[in-house]
């Protein structure tokens, strides 16, 4: 939605998810044409979870100012560093557009967050969240993104920041860079042969004796 | 011709066996390994963990990364199909009371998921009452079932310790896997408490037994189902061979009505609708055997009533459905410093905790009758659905890698490096006790309902007692002990009051329902004889965690699957004597 379309939502007193579903409507409908055929799953599903499924990613939730405002927060929570992407690098909006459809539970608040944010911007800078500039939307998150010292009159962008924290992390740490991201060195067929020895040192442990001898164990 | 009709099979049936779990699976694997002729009824689809795989899948590869969803309860990988609620399968509750009841409709049913854990009842475990004066002592003892506990563990496989403690015993095990990192910190916490952290017995094979399973290869996937069945789950160990012998039909998607009876009141066989055509069709057999699990059963025999079982078969004691009993469950968690910023590796291993604690106190000296034992996790397990999840709570608490301690929450690459972090220094560990069996836990026919096939459904009544609530107190008062002397900090769980029964878990969410058909010398008291077979209809058996008198501070399957095996020799030996 651009900022002539926000404004005049804001001037009819409502800024309900009715009103902002009905001034999106063709962008809408047009998600839904491109995200009616289902992508493949190659895990095992039952006739019941791949109509479910079916299902869900026919759906759309978010419109298409909802996920630039998405894109723009999550790649603030995860940026690109040293080591790897950025969270839209990993697709991270993706999977919040997946996830409140498949929990509706996330909805009212990410959407009520939204325009929340959009709301308090609007005031600040007269401008939507994704339309400030850098620095503006830096100086947004941070009065929402520290619950221990924020203002008690912006506890509700708090809630909602903390949600967006979570779930971009979550798909962040999920996706396919993440996990090479964090390290770990599992999902592997493998032989356990117990702690490497130079942690066990680190950590001034060993195992006792008859650990030893009963356990299992595998030439290295 | 109406349009409404009941179809017979042609075939007759030696046995008819209801269920394919543990218990039913052990039935078919017995029976037709002596040439007996076995139909097979589950009434969910065919499953086999190397066909229907999710294992060694990534969390990228589910759009919810591996979140649950109303057809997987326990995560888009889980192997159950089913869950809390199936639709168009209603249960209800009476007086406002909760109970939660897990059903995974599958070849193997719940035992395609489950954790694993495979401990042998003690000899006390038999006789409680003659301990404590509550409850009701079983009609055998440890020595009865001893052979078949040996039994099952040559055919089944498990991992473990020799311990030599006197209610937890030694089994015939296969060398258990060396504790993880943090399982080690765990360790040293109870070796400064008192409070024995020994190797788990779970019934995964860390050496091949025989030419069909594979030995495990460490992904602690157990719950998505084994893809070489390196672990136990009935479908694979042993309904899959049953069928081999060429002995057993299986007919899946069958949802059975009731049992069967002629004017004798004997059994014949069953009625069931088939879930693929919805037409209704009976089968008949000389001997039915229940295994649907505790609940099921005990639905199928209150709705199976006749001119001469008018109170639900072999129910004339009114016992059928009482006495029902979950494990209690409580849990914590926290976080070890000292594992912060560690190093990576692969810690997978077996599915589930490399150690554990089998109770350790004597109740005579505590304000609760019966014990508990203790399950651990933690460590750099993959990540899914609710990783980082809450950071705010964490990352202003500790310092960070430069030493600095921060402002909590946050965002950007401090955060992005949070993450990190603070992998893999997690703990968090769960009591599983035994409660007390009561005549006034039950679950009976709701007169008002009946579920989409038409059958009368199941309604609950269950209440924990001080002596739960006391030992659910006693738990949370042990884990945050074990957290503290591990060097750790408790980050959930120490949320305990006499209001929320400190955290003691609703019935019925510990998945270990038993008591409903208990098993006793006395038809007045108990539904089933010493060798599961019913009081009041001599060729029916059940041979689910039902009979269970009492549930121990163990898990119930391996006694299930002892139990099964020595009712089904009963039944095979019974024909021979042509009493069935």
């Amino acid at each position: 939605m651009d900022r002539r379309k926000y404004l005049k939502t804001l001037a009819v007193g409502t800024v309900g998810a009715g009103v902002l579903m009905e001034s999106c409507k063709p962008e809408t409908a047009k998600e839904v044409k491109d995200a009616a055929a289902p992508a493949a799953l190659n895990y095992d599903r039952t006739p019941a979870e791949l109509q479910h499924e079916a299902k869900l990613q026919a759906e759309t939730f978010f419109d298409a100012h909802e996920m630039k405002t998405i894109t723009v927060l999550a790649d603030i929570i995860i940026p690109k560093d040293e080591t790897s992407g950025s969270a839209s690098d990993a697709g991270v909006p993706d999977f919040i557009a997946f996830i409140v459809k498949d929990m509706p539970r996330y909805q009212v608040p990410l959407r009520g967050g939204l325009a929340w944010l959009d709301l308090q911007c609007m005031n600040r800078f007269n401008a939507d969240f994704a339309s400030c500039t850098p620095q503006q939307q830096i100086e947004m998150v941070d009065l929402i993104a520290y619950p221990e010292k924020a203002k008690p009159e912006l506890k509700q962008g708090v809630a909602f920041f903390n949600t967006m924290r979570d779930l971009t992390a979550c798909g962040f740490f999920t996706s396919k860079i993440g996990i090479a991201d964090l390290g770990y060195a599992g999902n592997k067929p493998n032989q356990w042969n117990g702690v490497p020895p130079e942690v066990l040192e680190q950590y001034g442990m060993k195992y006792d004796e008859r650990t030893l001898e009963i356990s299992v164990k595998f030439d290295a | 011709m109406p349009e409404f009709q009941i179809k017979k099979t042609q075939k007759a049936y030696d046995v008819c066996i209801v269920g394919s779990g543990a218990g039913g699976g052990m039935a078919a694997y017995v029976l037709a390994n002596a040439g007996i002729k076995v139909v097979l009824l589950e009434a969910g689809p065919l499953y086999d963990p190397a066909k229907n795989v999710t294992q060694l899948k990534w969390p990228w590869e589910s759009p919810r990364r591996g979140a649950s969803t109303p057809y997987r309860n326990f995560g888009d990988f889980d192997a159950a199909y089913g869950g809390w609620e199936l639709d168009g399968e209603p249960y209800t509750h009476k007086d406002g009371t909760k109970f939660d009841w897990f059903r995974s409709r599958m070849v193997g049913g719940r035992t395609n998921h489950w954790g694993r854990i495979s401990l042998r009842f003690g000899p006390k475990d038999f006789k409680h009452r003659s301990i404590d004066g509550l409850g009701d002592d079983w009609p055998i003892g440890y020595d009865d079932v001893a052979p078949y506990y040996d039994k099952v563990d040559k055919l089944v496989g498990v991992f473990g310790s020799i311990e030599n403690f006197d209610n937890e015993p030694n089994g015939i095990f296969l060398p258990p896997p060396r504790p993880r990192l943090h399982e080690l910190f765990i360790k040293e916490s109870g070796q400064k408490l008192n409070i024995p952290v020994i190797p788990s017995r779970l019934s995964i094979l860390t050496k091949p037994i025989n030419k069909d399973r594979g030995a495990c290869f460490f992904c602690s996937q157990c719950n998505r189902g084994c893809t070489v069945h390196a672990d136990f789950s009935s479908s694979s160990v042993l309904v899959k061979p049953a069928i081999a012998t060429g002995n057993v039909d299986i007919i899946p998607n069958a949802m059975v009505r009731e049992v069967l009876t002629n004017a004798e009141g004997l059994a014949t066989g069953v009625s069931f609708v088939n879930k693929d055509d919805k037409q209704e069709y009976t089968v008949t057999a000389k001997t039915v055997i229940l295994a649907a699990s505790a609940c099921e059963s005990a639905r199928l025999m209150l709705n199976s009533k006749s001119s001469r079982h008018p109170n639900g078969i072999s129910n004339s004691s009114d016992v059928v459905g009482r006495y029902l009993h979950d494990s209690t469950g409580a849990g914590m968690g926290g976080i070890i410093p000292k594992l912060i910023g560690r190093k990576r590796y692969n810690e997978d291993g077996v599915g589930g905790m490399h150690v554990y604690t089998p109770w350790w106190l004597d109740n005579k000296k505590l304000n609760f009758p019966r014990g508990y034992h203790i399950e651990y996790g933690g460590g750099m397990g993959m990540p899914g659905y609710g990783f980082g999840f809450g950071m705010q709570g964490t990352n202003g608490k500790y310092p960070g890698r430069d030493g600095v301690q921060k402002e909590a929450g946050g965002y950007g690459a401090s955060l992005k490096d949070d993450y990190r972090y603070f992998y893999g220094a997690n703990i968090g560990m769960a009591g599983r006790g035994e409660a007390i069996a009561r005549i006034d836990n039950y679950c009976e026919i709701d007169p008002n309902t009946v579920d989409k096939y038409g059958i009368p459904v199941l309604r609950f009544h269950y209440k924990w007692s001080d002596y739960e609530i006391n030992q659910a107190k006693h738990m949370k008062e042990t884990f945050q002990e074990i957290i503290h002397n591990a060097g750790g900090v408790v980050t959930w769980g120490n949320d305990g009051t006499a209001e929320n029964q400190y955290g003691l878990e609703a019935p019925g969410r510990i998945i270990h329902e038993v008591g409903t058909t208990r098993m006793g010398d006395d038809p007045k008291k108990s539904a089933v004889n010493k060798h599961n077979q019913a009081h009041e209809c001599k060729n029916l058996f059940v041979v689910d965690g039902g009979p269970f008198v009492s549930q121990a501070d163990k898990n119930p399957t391996w006694t299930i699957l002892a139990l099964a095996m020595r009712a089904s020799e009963f039944i095979i030996d019974e024909k021979k004597k042509q009493n069935l």
